[in-house]
């Protein structure tokens, strides 16, 4: 895709998991719609996977450390083919679902259970230097939250990724600043992140993580320095409906039918711009 | 030539056994946490480079990274002391592992009291009780090299993850070359018929001794293998609950949820047998040597034949 129809997917899918926040009353709006971005950029047009070959030795492989915004991972999933949407729409948050509130493998793309923080390096650790033994191409991606960084068993993921020079490990850090108490910097200070991951021996590259052009270009480009790479992606959590930029509380909000209309006005406005682009 | 009855500890068995497997399957591998010393894997590491991951001491990410190995089609084989892998790794066992149903098999080395003088944090009195509770990870505690040797090659064969509780000692002998393991099976190792004695592990030998001595005070104890701690041998121990009216467990684990618990769990549904559960208190365990602190406990087959003996005068 042309980085036009990224930024239509990016709204058409933020519209969606708006809708089935809503709908079911359930959800990490806030944390969806701050990786929005991330997600459209590496399913549309970075990973090397299909519904057909998820999970093989030699497709990639995503894993979503931050496993609560589970919500628009289903829809992208939903949008690709991986799974049913009128399955997922009505399923939601509903007995016996297999579409709940964090990942599981019952979903067809999701290849691990994640929601409990801090898991999600290791697994791609594990992958990624399977992948080197095995001599596979195969590329890994690791999306994490930036509250995460708190979780100890990060940063002995990020050690092991160094020592065995996982150059074919691409972790991303969601940056938005906001956890669900306020602020990182005032829950448990993790920045200047860049720097610590450098020292861990990572390349670390900073990107607007909500700029599908700079994404694809940071994601697309080559690793050729032979260490893990981290792409810190500065977020805006809640990103593309005012009411919920940039607030903590709306880390798990679901929004009022009148906040649920105005969302809905906005992202057809947005919609409605790129249209004329 | 090595005496085939020569004693072994579960180390060197187990090391015997990856060291074969390397030629039977490609992609097995052995997992370190700055552990293969205590794990008795130097010469299996130095002669399988290619077959070892070292992780560091990091116990956590050791058990997570595996889960990522596995799925990427490698057959990890993690060692840690039992005390560090089965309870600061616990969450990782449970979603990286159990979870996501991935083929790694959890070693804890070291179990039980086997640290001797290191002291509580070392020892594992409650590796059985956490790791049985964990759905869909088997749990095995094998007693010598020939349930050992057995039980890693249907480990090397299956993809189900698995929690292993292996000791330091040298193993008495059990059983026999011919030894043939299924999990979910008990073993009745001796019959009789005044009480049902119910071992796993290490406590097992003495158990059996215990039931040798018994025998000259004119009691006839029947005594049981459980090295498949899960799955479970729920149909032995029903039948066992009704033939007889005592079963005691012995092990070397906390009292609290370890295999008296679980035997006790299907007896229960018999009402007929009453189940005395032989192991380490509710409380921090005596430091001593691990025969010291076994006899203290009682745990020894004089302490066994005692207990036996008290329970059957009640």
């Amino acid at each position: 895709m042309n980085i036009l129809e990224l930024r239509k997917k990016a709204v058409q899918l933020r519209k969606r998991t708006w809708e089935l926040i809503y709908n079911h009353k359930n959800g990490h709006t806030g944390s969806d719609l701050s990786c929005t971005d991330i997600l459209v950029a590496l399913y549309y047009n970075v990973l090397n996977q299909t519904p057909e070959t998820v999970g093989t030795l030699e497709a990639d492989t995503y894993i979503q450390s931050k496993g609560h915004a589970v919500e628009i991972w289903y829809e992208v999933l939903a949008d690709k083919g991986y799974i049913d949407r009128d399955d997922l729409e009505k399923g939601y948050s509903t007995f016996n679902s297999p579409y709940i509130g964090h990942p599981t493998t019952d979903v067809k793309g999701m290849e691990f259970h994640t929601g409990s923080l801090g898991h999600g390096l290791g697994l791609g650790v594990g992958v990624a230097l399977a992948a080197k033994m095995n001599s596979l191409k195969k590329h890994t991606y690791v999306l994490m939250g930036d509250g995460e960084q708190a979780e100890g068993s990060i940063w002995e993921a990020a050690m092991a990724a160094s020592n065995y020079n996982l150059d074919n490990l691409t972790a991303i850090i969601d940056h938005n600043d906001l956890q669900i108490t306020g602020t990182t910097d005032s829950v448990m200070r993790s920045n200047p992140i860049s720097n610590k991951y450098e020292a861990f021996g990572w390349n670390v590259i900073e990107v607007d993580g909500n700029d599908l052009a700079a994404l694809i270009h940071v994601l697309t480009s080559e690793n050729n320095t032979g260490k893990p790479r981290l792409i810190v992606a500065n977020t805006v959590k809640g990103k593309g409906i005012t009411v919920a930029e940039n607030r903590a509380d709306w880390h798990h909000k679901v929004p009022s039918q009148e906040e649920f209309e105005e969302g809905i006005r906005e992202l057809d406005a947005q919609m409605e711009a790129l249209n004329h682009e | 030539m090595s005496n085939t009855d020569e004693k072994l500890t579960a180390n060197a068995a187990i090391a015997q056994v990856l060291d074969e497997g390397t030629k039977l399957d490609p992609n097995l591998l052995v997992i370190t946490c700055d552990s293969r010393g205590s794990a008795g894997l130097v010469q299996f590491t130095n002669a399988h480079p290619d077959r070892t991951v070292e992780m560091g001491i990091a116990e956590q990410n050791a058990v997570t990274v595996a889960a990522g190995l596995a799925h990427g089609g490698k057959h990890p084989f993690v060692f840690s002391p039992a005390s560090f892998l089965a309870m600061r790794s616990i969450e990782q066992v449970k979603v990286d592992v159990a979870f996501n149903k991935t083929n790694v098999k959890l070693v804890g080395i070291s179990g039980g009291n086997s640290y001797t003088w290191l002291g509580n944090t070392h020892h594992s009195l409650n590796d059985v009780a956490i790791t049985r509770a964990i759905p869909d990870l088997e749990v095995y505690q094998p007693c010598d090299k020939y349930q050992v040797k057995a039980l890693f090659k249907y480990l090397i064969n299956s993809n189900k993850p698995a929690y292993i509780r292996i000791g330091k000692r040298k193993l008495d002998n059990v059983y026999h070359e011919d030894f043939n393991f299924v999990p979910g099976k008990a073993t009745m190792i001796k019959e009789g018929k005044d009480v049902c004695l119910i071992s796993t592990g290490e406590t097992l030998f003495f158990t059996l001794q215990a039931a040798k001595k018994l025998e000259s005070d004119g009691i006839s104890a029947a005594v049981v293998d459980l090295g498949s701690i899960k799955p479970l041998d729920t149909e032995m121990i029903s039948r066992l609950a009704q033939e007889f009216d005592n079963i005691i467990t012995v092990e070397e684990h906390d009292v609290i949820n370890g295999i008296g618990s679980a035997v006790a769990s299907i007896a229960a549904q018999y009402a007929h047998a009453k189940v005395n559960i032989l192991g380490f208190p509710d409380k921090p365990a005596i430091q001593g040597t691990q025969d010291e602190v076994l006899a203290y406990y009682g745990l020894d087959s004089e302490g066994i034949a005692n207990s036996v003996k008290k329970v059957l005068s009640k």
